[in-house]
């Protein structure tokens, strides 16, 4: 019993850890641009300084 | 991060930075993305741009003192055609998305963590581990159903209040009931407790529903980037000379207008001042320009294409040839909504059965003297395993996986619903100009030698007539180089000049009749003049390359093609014979629209391509429809379908694939029926333990599931 005791808010903490995730992921706009960012990894990274102040 | 943060310039004034959204339907490639991204915030005025490259949007952060039209000249710079986004239409875009997405995560954590529970339960725990673990699940399961089961409560409710019954109502009452009776058991230390198979339910069902609304979206989003093309506000002319930018539906009767060259008329009205050419494609379908001089009525939704005009509206709002045509548009959409979607025809016929038989289970076994808890449990059990949880992955599961098919193959489709419409097609009727040809001008440049051609490409590049683009398309291909010439300067309704190595020359109006050719007829030609030599460069409206493979490929689909166009009777001929299809000419919107309806009086269900507005009526009133992707916005809007490219195969192919569609979820179907007529007898009996229960749900599901998607594999066959 006293493992349960631990060991069941543990599964539950981690349960509400990844849709608190999940959650924030979505309102962060992670799911946007989807076929965006599977190209952006296409692009240079070094040349992003050149042009801006 | 590959993406450029907002970097301002440490001495700009404080003044708060606006942002504007447009779509860009050019964006293609990662190069594009950073093209946009890294050169926009070089301009003046413009801190950031950044780019979504799945919804084809570019939101810029810039000074408040740029209008649209600098940014959009700004895009156009760097090579992208751009149209601000209208905030208000969009503005809930993937909301429904997003709720069923949360509503789904929420699910999914309550049904891991409940199935932890159960399983444990099921494995043998016993006493007051048990009730603990019950209590535990009902904790957990109570706040995630009220949550995650929103969407399918709120719509039964509709559903109830109307007095009408839907996919809902069984998934509703199930899920409450069974939740009250494992609250019940739970309470009273009981020996089952359903929340993992209610739980569950609700995962499950959401996953499908989320799927559906994915697909409307996505395909939202691409056809939103091609929309926008209309005129949608107007530079308006104040006494003193200065202009304002008024919205469309501001706009009032006797307003002078200035039309700038490129530009959409937002309004019906008449030249007053300026001579250029329009391109009507929009309203008539014709690809030819035309000539417009002062006291020329003009119409809205035509382009000017060549030099600034000022013109004196008319008609405005509601008044307009287009806005009629709209009228037109939506008298003839009434019909397709009445048309009922096949999960609906099957919750019909499906719902009254469940609860009957649930209901009958309880009747059943409380006169066999089980006593209410008992009879209660199983009619829980039957109203459980018979869910349509199958069934509610059934269809959108098919139509997710046949629509993401069809994208790759450069067809959207709006949303299940046309789907299924495509597939009952029998007969197709094909506008000419723009669907069954290409809809813009392709040079004849057999005639050039290699200097001219590098010459013409020079002129020609500089230019966004439809002549010089159909030029260049037609000379690109070809690997010409363009010559290098100075002084290139556009005269409207004239054409181009230039210098090439000191010797004048110049893209122009050709003048006198132009030379009849081949069978069609050449639509128009321009003249090229290198110092005194002239060539005369023919243009005609090509047929799409694969025009004649479409549409035997649809024929032998069972849908036999005939071509209803508005164009003059000579060219149909032409392209009919070439076809060796049927053909109406000169057919008015009106007579399009009666055409249409007397097929359906006749028992046909037609499919109607067409691009041009004058097609609008058709296409809404059709059993299904597809437009180009160079479309009128309205056409696209009451297309079913929108497919983008020089080919014709895709509507083949929609045809084809629709029909494997419904084919895969009528197999879903019967799945479905064939794992209730096993497992309901089993409920009946009262042999259906949660753990059977919550078992032969998800093998349903995934049955259901990779059944569907076996539909994968025709987009890339």
């Amino acid at each position: 019993m006293t493992g349960l005791a631990l060991l069941i808010p543990i599964a539950l903490g981690m349960g509400l850890a990844g849709l608190a995730a999940f959650m924030w992921s979505m309102r962060a706009g992670q799911y946007e641009d989807i076929d965006g960012a599977a190209r952006r990894i296409l692009i240079d990274e070094d040349d992003w300084g050149e042009g801006l102040p | 991060m590959n993406a450029p943060t907002l970097r301002l310039v440490e001495d700009a004034p404080v003044a708060p930075l606006a942002t504007t959204r447009f779509t860009v339907p050019g964006m293609k490639c990662a190069g594009c993305i950073a093209r946009i991204e890294r050169e926009l915030p070089k301009r003046p005025g413009i801190a950031a741009a950044r780019a979504n490259f799945s919804a084809k949007r570019v939101a810029i952060t810039h000074d408040p003192a740029l209008d649209e039209g600098a940014l959009a000249a700004a895009l156009l710079g760097l090579g992208f055609e751009a149209q601000t986004v209208a905030e208000a239409p969009l503005a809930d875009d993937g909301k429904e998305r997003k709720a069923l997405t949360r509503a789904l995560g929420v699910a999914g954590f309550g049904m891991m963590n409940v199935m932890l529970l159960s399983v444990s339960v099921w494995s043998g725990a016993d006493g007051a581990t048990r009730e603990l673990f019950h209590w535990l699940s009902a904790v957990i399961a109570l706040p995630v159903i009220a949550y995650a089961g929103q969407p399918f409560f709120a719509s039964a409710w509709m559903a109830l209040k109307h007095r009408r019954t839907n996919m809902d109502v069984p998934i509703s009452i199930g899920v409450i009931l069974a939740t009250c009776l494992s609250l019940y058991e739970t309470v009273t230390g009981g020996r089952h407790a359903f929340f993992d198979s209610a739980v569950m339910l609700l995962f499950f069902l959401l996953a499908g529903r989320a799927l559906d609304a994915a697909m409307r979206d996505r395909t939202r989003a691409g056809i939103g980037a091609l929309l926008g093309r209309m005129g949608k506000s107007a530079s308006v002319l104040a006494p003193d000379g200065s202009t304002r930018r008024v919205a469309a539906r501001d706009l009032r009767p006797g307003m002078l207008v200035l039309v700038a060259a490129g530009e959409a008329l937002a309004a019906d009205g008449e030249v007053v001042e300026g001579t250029s050419a329009l391109d009507n494609a929009m309203l008539t379908g014709e690809s030819a320009p035309v000539a417009a001089g002062p006291g020329a009525p003009v119409h809205a939704g035509a382009i000017n294409l060549a030099a600034p005009l000022t013109v004196r509206l008319t008609h405005v709002a509601e008044d307009t040839a287009l806005a009629e045509i709209a009228r037109l548009m939506d008298e003839a959409g009434q019909s397709r909504s009445t048309y009922v979607r096949i999960a609906d025809r099957a919750s019909r016929l499906y719902a009254p059965v469940v609860h009957s038989l649930a209901a009958l289970a309880f009747a059943g076994w409380m006169i066999a003297g089980a006593g209410w808890h008992t009879s209660l449990t199983i009619a829980i059990a039957v109203l459980i395993i018979t869910c349509p949880c199958a069934m509610g992955l059934a269809v959108p599961a098919a139509q997710v996986v046949a629509s993401g098919a069809l994208l790759r193959r450069g067809l959207l489709v709006k949303d299940g619903s046309a789907l299924e419409r495509l597939a009952e097609c029998d007969v197709a009727l094909f506008d000419k100009t723009g669907t069954l040809t290409l809809g813009e001008p392709r040079a004849d440049i057999g005639g050039l030698d290699a200097e001219a051609k590098s010459i013409a490409l020079g002129l020609a590049q500089t230019s966004r007539h439809p002549l010089s683009r159909g030029l260049v398309a037609a000379l690109l291909p070809e690997g010409v180089v363009p010559a290098r010439l100075d002084d290139i300067r556009e005269t409207g309704g004239e054409g181009l000049t230039g210098r090439w190595n000191g010797l004048p020359v110049a893209l122009e109006k050709l003048e006198g009749a132009v030379p009849e050719g081949a069978a069609e007829g050449p639509l128009l030609a321009t003249c090229l003049r290198i110092g005194n030599t002239r060539h005369i460069i023919r243009f005609h409206d090509p047929l799409r390359p694969d025009a004649a493979v479409a549409l035997a490929a649809l024929s032998r689909e069972g849908l036999p093609a005939s071509i209803l166009s508005g164009d003059r009777a000579g060219p149909v001929r032409a392209i009919a014979a070439a076809l060796g299809l049927a053909a109406e000419a000169e057919a008015t919107p009106q007579t399009k629209l009666a055409a249409l309806e007397a097929l359906k009086a006749q028992g046909h269900r037609p499919l109607m391509v067409g691009d041009g507005l004058n097609d609008g009526p058709a296409l809404a009133a059709a059993h299904a429809s597809i437009a180009p992707g160079t479309a009128s916005d309205a056409s696209q809007q009451a297309a079913d379908a929108v497919f983008i490219g020089e080919g014709l195969m895709p509507v083949a192919l929609a045809v084809r694939i629709a029909r494997r569609t419904m084919r895969i979820v009528r197999e879903n179907f019967g799945f479905s029926i064939i794992y209730n007529l096993l497992a309901v007898p089993l409920a009946l009996m009262g042999l259906v333990t949660p753990l059977l229960a919550a078992l032969a749900m998800s093998v349903s599901s995934l049955v259901v599931v990779a059944n569907s998607l076996r539909l994968a594999r025709e987009g890339r066959a």
